[in-house]
């Protein structure tokens, strides 16, 4: 490890102020806490929020898994771990129960976080009602006063239109009964792991400059309507690679005669459950 | 004294007064609204009739006075000293706010039946088949088709835009409701379809109503007593009839002497 930066980039003061942040945003659950976001060697929407909060909290002992929609080998994954891996100099991993801080875009991880673990996710836009008022101070106010009746306004026009609701991405949570929440860009698949997880699931936004935090074991619920309840995507076939039901299948198109596979988008999940040695087709 | 004479008046407005800077607003309003009845505030432009009805709805904080209103569960209540949290409440439940403009009152990216759903969904409603029925019944008793259910109110003419923001607002029972020009803007065989609605709905409900316009036509039609102002200030009151047929102030019988009789 080269040692012209400090541990972890961040400087030791930007840290504790980052800190101070999480730890508000875990007493409040779901309550989005302002921070001074920093200028990050990386642009924004490339995950900002989420390296200083990891950056803030990771320490020498820590065992590091990076993931960008579940892939553990994609640009912006590979980028985000070597710069922790360079930065900091701890052991990194793919594998999501040796891991005990999991920095992730877009995705819970299919193998069940367990108590210790931290997980990091990217926001890029943390605000819940910010395509039903436009105005900050109106939406701060509506959260002040718990009004969110204008959410399910949203979902009623979805059923309305559609026959269900069509939100399969970020669909708005209600954390410990409070807060409305975005549980950042994951599919609504994951929105069950939110609720009750063992592990502390950390959200930072930093163009935005907000993190927000689900602590251990706290009630996540998803919002629905007593006569349309919600619901998970499910897929009527089984993944291509490793023969998994009941996991989050990606759709790849492999030929141009129309040729699809359906595969999990948890690379490491996926690995793990093929036979050593065999390779994706045609790779 | 029977009880019902001892009852206070829904609504008790004294000394209200806001200035914008130098701009005087309204000085010194002062009324009592009863239970279902309707008061209408008449007036020229910026003779201070909507101030006075932005300050009764907080969109505007006024400078000083009381507005006294007795809520559903008989306390009484300073809406100027209510936080927040509680006025906003108020006008979610107790009270309805029809705006002068549709636009300023709807949500006009969501379908009819969204924007009658609101009201509906923020104090709770949580069965979308429920709320659906009830938008549709909503809907019908202000004479919008029931296949317009699912359409954006953009889709619609002036006169249903502002009989479907009656609907949203009255869609929760709400005790006072507060009406901006209801009328302003619509041609006139439209606006005596809505006022001939606004009077059935009155009766049948209850309701009582602060109705301010320029029109003095409606204001005759609509109003049990009236409110004369000028210049910020109220220069003559009194049931409507006294009012338009036998005006005292020497603004109030230019103003009745204006209308031009067709």
């Amino acid at each position: 490890m080269t040692t012209r930066y400090n541990f972890a980039y961040l400087d030791e003061q930007t840290k504790r102020m980052i800190r101070r942040a999480v730890l508000k945003a875990v007493a409040v659950p779901g309550y989005q806490v302002p921070f001074g976001s920093r200028e990050m060697p990386l642009s924004y929407g490339w995950g900002t929020g989420g390296v200083q909060v990891t950056a803030s909290v990771i320490g020498p002992d820590d065992v590091l898994k990076v993931i960008d929609q579940g892939a553990d080998d994609t640009t912006n994954a590979v980028s985000i771990r070597q710069f922790f891996a360079r930065t900091t100099g701890v052991a990194t991993t793919t594998r999501t129960e040796a891991a005990t801080l999991i920095q992730t875009r877009h995705r819970i991880p299919e193998t069940p976080l367990c108590e210790g673990q931290i997980l990091v996710l990217q926001v890029p836009i943390p605000e819940p009602l910010r395509w039903l008022e436009p105005r900050e101070a109106e939406t701060r106010k509506m959260h002040a006063l718990e009004e969110y009746g204008v959410m399910h306004v949203r979902l009623y026009e979805d059923i309305t239109r559609h026959g269900k609701v069509a939100q399969t991405y970020e669909y708005p949570v209600i954390v410990d009964g409070r807060y409305l929440m975005r549980p950042s860009p994951i599919p609504k698949f994951d929105n069950p792991k939110l609720d009750r997880s063992p592990a502390l699931l950390l959200f930072g936004a930093g163009r935005e400059k907000r993190i927000y935090a689900v602590p251990p074991w706290t009630r996540v619920r998803s919002l629905d309507f007593d006569d349309h309840p919600f619901e998970v995507e499910h897929w009527d076939r089984a993944c291509d690679l490793c023969g998994a039901r009941g996991a989050f299948l990606d759709e790849l198109i492999v030929d141009d005669k129309g040729g699809r596979l359906f595969i999990c988008s948890d690379t490491d999940y996926c690995a793990r459950r093929r036979p050593a040695g065999e390779r994706m087709p045609g790779a | 004294m029977s009880g019902t004479v001892d009852a206070p008046p829904l609504l008790s407005v004294r000394g209200l007064g806001k200035r914008y800077g130098v701009q005087l607003g309204c000085r010194d309003v002062g009324f009592d609204l009863w239970p279902g009845e309707v008061l209408g505030v008449v007036g020229e432009s910026g003779s201070g009739k909507t101030t006075v009805l932005d300050c009764l709805s907080g969109r505007v904080a006024a400078d000083g006075g009381r507005v006294a209103y007795a809520k559903a569960d008989g306390t009484v209540v300073d809406v100027l000293r209510l936080d927040e949290a509680a006025r906003r409440r108020l006008l979610r439940t107790e009270w309805g706010v029809v705006h002068q403009h549709a636009r300023d009152g709807l949500r006009m990216g969501v379908s009819a039946g969204a924007n009658v759903g609101e009201r509906l969904m923020a104090l709770g409603a949580r069965h979308y088949g429920r709320v659906r029925g009830r938008a549709l019944d909503w809907l019908a008793r202000v004479e919008i088709g029931e296949d317009r259910i699912d359409d954006l109110p953009e889709t619609f003419s002036g006169g249903m835009q502002q009989r479907l923001q009656i609907a949203r607002n009255l869609v929760t029972e709400p005790r006072l409701v507060l009406m901006d020009e209801p009328t302003g803007g619509l041609d006139v065989s439209v606006q005596a379809r809505l006022l001939d609605l606004l009077r059935g709905l009155v009766e049948d409900l209850g309701l009582s109503a602060v109705i301010v316009t320029h029109d003095l036509a409606v204001a005759r039609l609509l109003a049990h007593r009236l409110l004369v102002m000028r210049g910020g200030e109220v220069v003559e009151s009194g049931l409507t009839d006294q009012v338009l047929d036998d005006p005292q102030h020497p603004y109030a019988q230019l103003l009745v002497s204006s209308v031009l009789q067709p």
